[in-house]
């Protein structure tokens, strides 16, 4: 008899994950859909998001990457040695 | 301090400066016209009027081109922080994390969800909900504004924070007193006012270059009517933000107050000189001192601004450099003596704390922070003390050119919202050219007022504690121009790419109705 109710209670709570399980993907969908549909319906949008990209690309992989290191920290390990460092910048 | 690198200071300086502005140019339009469109999108789902949805929708792409070029343009003032300005950032780092941190998830957010709502949610998502996105990108837009606006006003007036001797770094002591600072929140709430204005002569200049070319009258004249009010409801904002601003300048910023009036001896019962041109004076030009050629003035008028009572005492320049015994105030010398004195004894504690000697760390410390409020002026001590006076005429100038530019653009909103109400603005080519033309002069004022600002509390990067010489890296000031070039070409491309696509669009104009949609506008307006 408990065998039987724990048996209806696993598959009962196998149906509402399954179920969960699609109602999230349904979801999921909708949203992949949402933006999916919406940029490809873009006219200006288009032209705008080539120039976010380009900008993006050169600010993160050429201005950041070669022309903007951190000072202290690519020239110190600790956060001690940087805060002697400004310390010996400030007071010299 | 002894071996300055000048062109370092002033590359990076340069740099700054340059960067900053050119992101200035995109970040007003964006809180502006955010809410106007919101507003125009407001009556489309009070009236169910096809055409103030055509309207929101055209001003919804301009609102976009601006928002794409214009995203991402701060982060570059970021990158400068930690190269160029290193010794700052390592100062303020726990100042500034929290409103920065707080800005960028505000930000995230705000650009994945509502935006897209706004531009993809038509006819996929309720009206009501596409409107409620359109007036949270309009709030989050101006929020996301608060938290850098907040590190700003925290560096013009230092509240809330303690520096920690052993780790060189302000820490934030109370949150609320950073972000309630009276600088900080006048600051904001001057700065998105003067976005509100400019979004409305943008408005107000493309409808009126409609009705030049005799297209879209309709349309022109409804975007019309919604900047001007818009633009009269805000300017009155920008006064009173204004007013406050000067108060707390006269209070917190003292020297960028008598700079931006040229007020070199300082008097009772002060005159504001409403309009003025300055004269340098040969003898006196070491002491930055300026005579007028011409001036026009309100008596009392600078006293009551300041202080709320004509007769108030305003001090000069002249009083703030070498002191006035009678108003209280020391000395840039004196102030010079005691911030050395600081910086010797933050040095002083280091050493001892390093040598394990307690009781002269705990000396050392308290000598540091007795002296700490003069921190900043002890670099200047042993040099010229006039070179904590900050540039007089740019300030001078900037502020007034700001001013009057804001009157006209006062009277502007005025006569065109009165035109539009008796159905007369297509006929007054006069005063649609004069609309047409000041979208620039928008522009222009917006950027004087961070020059009055910014240039006029020089050589301060944080007010009486880090001057623009101990902020700056020691790094190469070559390496600064080249990035200062390469940056002066990136955003004048953008600039270009903007201002190509903008006015494609522009005249391109609005999508057409639809017959039927044409129908029901023409019922509802009967």
């Amino acid at each position: 008899m408990m065998l039987t109710i724990w048996r209806a209670a696993i598959i009962n709570a196998v149906i509402d994950i399954k179920r969960m399980g699609k109602q999230m993907k349904y979801v999921l969908h909708n949203i992949f859909q949402f933006y999916y549909q919406g940029f490809k319906g873009m006219t200006v949008g288009r032209k705008l998001w080539i120039i976010i990209l380009v900008k993006l690309a050169i600010l993160y992989l050429v201005l950041k990457l070669f022309f903007f290191p951190d000072f202290l920290k690519s020239n110190f390990k600790t956060d001690e040695q940087r805060s002697n460092h400004v310390i010996e910048q400030l007071t010299k | 301090m002894e071996n300055i690198d000048f062109s370092l200071v002033d590359w990076s300086r340069a740099q700054f400066a340059l960067t900053a502005m050119y992101h200035w140019l995109f970040v007003p339009l964006t809180l502006g016209l955010s809410f106007i469109i919101a507003f125009m999108e407001t009556l489309y789902v009070r009236t169910g009027d096809p055409e103030w949805k055509r309207i929101t929708k055209y001003w919804m792409t301009i609102f976009g081109i601006n928002f794409a070029i214009g995203v991402a343009t701060g982060i570059i003032l970021e990158f400068e922080f930690g190269t160029n300005w290193s010794n700052y950032s390592w100062f303020v780092g726990d100042i500034f994390g929290a409103p920065l941190a707080i800005e960028g998830i505000m930000a995230f957010f705000l650009e994945s969800t509502f935006i897209a709502v706004m531009f993809f949610g038509w006819n996929k998502v309720s009206k009501k909900f596409h409107l409620l996105s359109t007036w949270l990108v309009a709030f989050g837009s101006n929020l996301s504004a608060l938290w850098i606006l907040v590190a700003n006003g925290w560096m013009q007036y230092p509240a809330g924070m303690k520096f920690n001797p052993d780790t060189a770094r302000n820490e934030m002591v109370n949150f609320w007193e950073v972000l309630f600072s009276p600088v900080a929140i006048n600051k904001f709430l001057h700065t998105i006012s003067s976005g509100y204005v400019l979004a409305s002569v943008f408005v107000i200049g493309i409808g009126a270059w409609y009705l030049l070319k005799n297209r879209e009258i309709h349309f022109a004249k409804r975007s019309i009517l919604v900047a001007s009010v818009f633009g009269l409801i805000t300017t009155a904002f920008v006064i009173l933000t204004g007013d406050g601003s000067a108060r707390n300048m006269a209070k917190y910023q003292p020297m960028k107050f008598a700079a931006m009036e040229n007020l070199y001896v300082g008097q009772q019962n002060a005159p504001l000189v409403a309009i003025g041109i300055l004269k340098t004076d040969e003898l006196e030009r070491s002491h930055k001192k300026q005579d007028f050629r011409f001036t026009i003035e309100i008596p009392n008028m600078l006293s009551y601004m300041a202080f709320l009572d004509p007769n108030a005492y305003v001090p000069g320049i002249k009083d703030l450099v070498h002191g006035n015994p009678e108003h209280h105030i020391i000395s840039y010398q004196e102030r010079g003596e005691k911030g050395k004195i600081a910086i010797q004894s933050l040095a002083a504690y280091k050493n001892a704390r390093k040598a394990g000697n307690d009781t002269l760390a705990k000396a050392a410390l308290a000598s540091f922070e007795a002296n700490y409020a003069n921190f900043g002026y002890g670099y200047y001590a042993g040099r010229d003390v006039h070179e904590l006076i900050p540039s007089v005429p740019t300030t001078f100038y900037s502020f007034r050119i700001m001013v009057g530019l804001g009157i006209h653009f006062g009277a502007l909103f005025l006569v065109v919202f009165l035109l539009t109400m008796r159905n007369k603005i297509e006929k007054k080519r006069f005063i649609l050219y004069t609309a047409l033309w000041s979208i620039p002069l928008a522009y222009i004022a917006s950027e004087l007022g961070w020059v009055v600002a910014e240039a006029g509390r020089q050589p301060w990067v944080i007010q009486d504690i880090l001057p623009t010489i101990a902020a700056v890296s020691q790094i190469s000031s070559a390496s600064v121009q080249l990035t200062f070039w390469m940056f002066f070409l990136l955003f004048t491309g953008l600039l270009i790419a903007e201002i190509r696509i903008m006015t494609t669009q522009i005249r391109k104009g609005p999508e057409p109705l639809s017959p039927d949609a044409k129908k029901i506008t023409k019922d509802l307006n009967h």
